[in-house]
């Protein structure tokens, strides 16, 4: 009988056949794009245009320690360590293409700094050191709640360009059914993205957060193709089957739950899987895979831009503080774990006044570490595993302390 | 009942026997911390000085650094809530303590009956940490137990710019090439360490008391300079390095009752 397909089967085939369509397609001579991670891929994948991410390539790589030549690489050329990891890994492949996982070279580029601003630089490099033509879609930075209608207008503009530019780099005409088409498949993607990651609320949550990690990159890489829904409707379907048979994803239960803040530990997953499992702990929320989750009314351009402009590092303070509070009290979080990443100074930037603000508003307890997305040198597991048994000495104490407190309110006597 | 609290460091190892959760019995500090024979030799030296043997005591405690290297345990638990517990008992009226340890620089918040409320250690760099003392000393041609001494008599304390320790070290002997005084040196080092650990103080907010703990609330400059820097009372631990020992030792007493 043949073995039943499981979802965590189906994203390594997807993800496998993600690379090796894109060699293909080169091999055959159609063109090939790289993009950032979040930049509106309705765009490109109405042209049907084959489309691959650095970012999810750089991490691919750091996951199989693969990281190291490539940074060296980048920093004997010039780029300095104080780069943010990703950008050397793809910089020095773009040279070499000495990696396990391999990726075709690019004959155009798409960015957009919903992200950061790094991106911006890295690419024009890629499109100067390349000679090939780079699509931008820039979106400011929202100092308010929400973006303001002239930065729709603006980023809405952009939009219309990027169109113009990618006709002229194709030769084919924007079809606006099959655009229609995209949007009304991406937001049945990020609906189903969404349901999967809220799923994880039930207690005990059946998904451990180091996969939500790996399922996060067929948001990164196809969100607006029909297989993500086939993968998704499976991942959900087993999800609601452990969370109707209570299943833990550790054998002896959950202990204590957090959100993880911030990127990865990529080149330390393993690690830091079996620091949190030997401790019971499960990360059952993250602000990282949530990122790939944009909500618009297909069609409406307006919340096209507000979406693709409202990306975490994007949003002010008080935006990222609400986001958090309602996670923790959706996700009866115990703690939050902010990864202090090196390589990313945005996100770094605001997260002192974010657990600030968090601790604040809820009793959530809160832990930071030092690591990096990528670049395997600046972690120390050590330190690592001591913040963390310290976190989980902690919650252990609340949680106690509160039972007992329960027990005395409840003492009829 | 008697118990044990083993506090395993990067430069020391330190334990504390208790009896009744109460008596100090003896207390070892070898300066040989993790990977060494240093906890096997204090351990053993603790208990021989009172004439008991391992099965004499009901239950280890080791903390710090190497606490998962030493196999004469019952249990582990991490320095941040040793700490807390010791110090606890010294000062009751803690909310925010200290510890500069040989590798890493602690803050950590104490809430109600002494338990641990937040915490936050220093980033991935020696920076403000007791190596960072070390290695400054040894360039003064001083013992470490000597800066303190030495910073007092400064008169025109210098500013270290580097935060980075290699850099910071060639920037101390640059100035001592160019004749600046030593005493003005050694002041910046105190500086530079407190400078940096005060910053992490204030992040998780400054409540009196503040107790500092580890062998540098030895130094009673620091101490004087960090009440300066977060302008508040500093109290030294009364039992300075071999606090996380004791708070070890409670705990395992507190468990095994
Ligand atoms: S990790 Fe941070 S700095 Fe690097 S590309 Fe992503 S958002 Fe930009």
């Amino acid at each position: 009988m043949p073995e039943k397909l499981t979802s965590r089967n189906l994203l390594n085939q997807l993800q496998t056949r993600h690379y090796t369509n894109a060699y293909a397609a080169k091999m055959k001579g159609q063109l090939v794009g790289w993009a950032t991670s979040i930049f509106p891929q309705e765009f490109c994948e109405t042209m049907g245009l084959t489309v691959v991410y650095p970012e999810n390539h750089a991490a691919a790589v750091a996951a199989k320690r693969g990281a190291l030549p490539l940074l060296e690489q980048a920093e004997s050329e010039g780029y300095s360590v104080d780069l943010c990891s990703y950008a050397r890994i793809n910089l020095a492949y773009m040279k070499s293409q000495a990696a396990e996982i391999p990726i075709p070279l690019p004959d155009f580029i798409l960015c957009c700094n919903n992200i950061c601003n790094t991106l911006i630089k890295w690419y024009e490099n890629i499109a100067a050191e390349l000679n090939i033509p780079m699509i931008l879609i820039d979106v400011p930075y929202n100092h308010g709640y929400e973006p303001t209608p002239a930065a729709i207008d603006y980023i809405k503009s952009e939009f219309g360009e990027c169109i113009r530019q990618l006709e002229k780099i194709t030769g084919q005409q924007f079809n606006q059914e099959r655009f229609q088409e995209v949007m009304i498949l991406s937001n049945e993607n990020s609906r189903a993205w969404k349901r999967a990651l809220d799923l994880n609320q039930a207690v005990p949550a059946p998904l451990n957060g180091f996969e939500l990690f790996n399922y996060m990159s067929q948001m990164v890489c196809a969100r607006g193709r029909q297989e993500t829904g086939e993968l998704l409707k499976l991942l959900i379907e087993e999800l609601e089957e452990k969370i109707r048979l209570g299943k833990s994803c550790y054998e002896d239960g959950e202990k204590c739950r957090v959100m993880w803040d911030g990127i990865a530990c990529w080149p330390h997953i393993k690690h830091n899987f079996k620091a949190f499992e030997k401790n019971g702990i499960n990360i059952v929320c993250s602000s990282y895979p949530e990122a790939w989750v944009l909500l618009y009314e297909p069609g409406n351009l307006d919340e096209l831009a507000k979406v693709y402009s409202m990306i975490g590092n994007n949003t002010c303070m008080e935006y990222q503080a609400d986001k958090r509070e309602r996670e923790v009290k959706n996700f009866k979080l115990d703690g939050i774990l902010f990864h202090v990443n090196r390589s990313c100074k945005v996100m770094d930037f605001m997260q002192y006044e974010q657990q600030r603000l968090v601790a604040a508003r809820t009793d959530v307890s809160i832990m930071n570490f030092d690591g990096d997305q990528a670049d395997p040198r600046n972690f120390a597991a050590a330190q690592f595993e001591t913040r963390l048994e310290a976190l989980m000495e902690i919650v252990a104490h609340n949680k106690s302390a509160k039972k007992s407190k329960e027990v005395t309110n409840n003492d009829p006597a | 009942m008697i118990t044990a609290g083993v506090d395993i460091g990067s430069t020391s190892s330190k334990v504390v026997v208790l009896e009744e959760g109460e008596k100090i019995l003896s207390k070892v500090i070898i300066p040989v911390g993790a990977g060494s024979s240093g906890p096997a030799r204090a351990f053993e030296q603790s208990i021989r000085e009172v004439n008991l043997s391992r099965e004499d005591i009901k239950r280890v405690i080791a903390t710090g650094y190497g606490r998962n290297t030493f196999t004469g345990a019952d249990q582990q638990i991490t320095e941040i809530t040793c700490h807390a517990r010791g110090v606890y008992e010294l000062v009751p009226g803690v909310k925010t303590i200290i510890d500069i340890g040989g590798q890493d620089a602690k803050a950590i918040g104490i809430g109600k009956g002494g338990t641990v409320s937040n915490f936050i250690m220093n980033d991935k760099c020696a920076a403000g940490t007791g190596r960072f003392l070390e290695v400054m000393s040894r360039i003064l041609e001083i013992n470490i137990e000597d800066l303190a001494d030495l910073a007092a008599s400064a008169k025109n304390e210098i500013s270290i710019s580097n935060t980075c320790t290699v850099f910071a070290e060639s920037e101390v002997i640059s100035q001592l090439s160019t004749g600046t005084a030593r005493e003005d040196v050694a002041a910046g080092i105190v500086q530079s360490v407190v400078g940096r650990v005060a910053g992490l103080v204030k992040r998780i907010g400054v409540q009196s008391e503040v107790v500092m703990t580890g062998g540098v609330c030895l130094n009673w400059m620091i101490i004087k300079v960090m009440e300066k820097e977060l302008d508040v009372p500093v109290i030294a631990s009364p039992m300075a390095q071999l606090t996380g020992a004791l708070g070890a030792a409670l705990l395992a007493f507190e468990s095994a009752s």
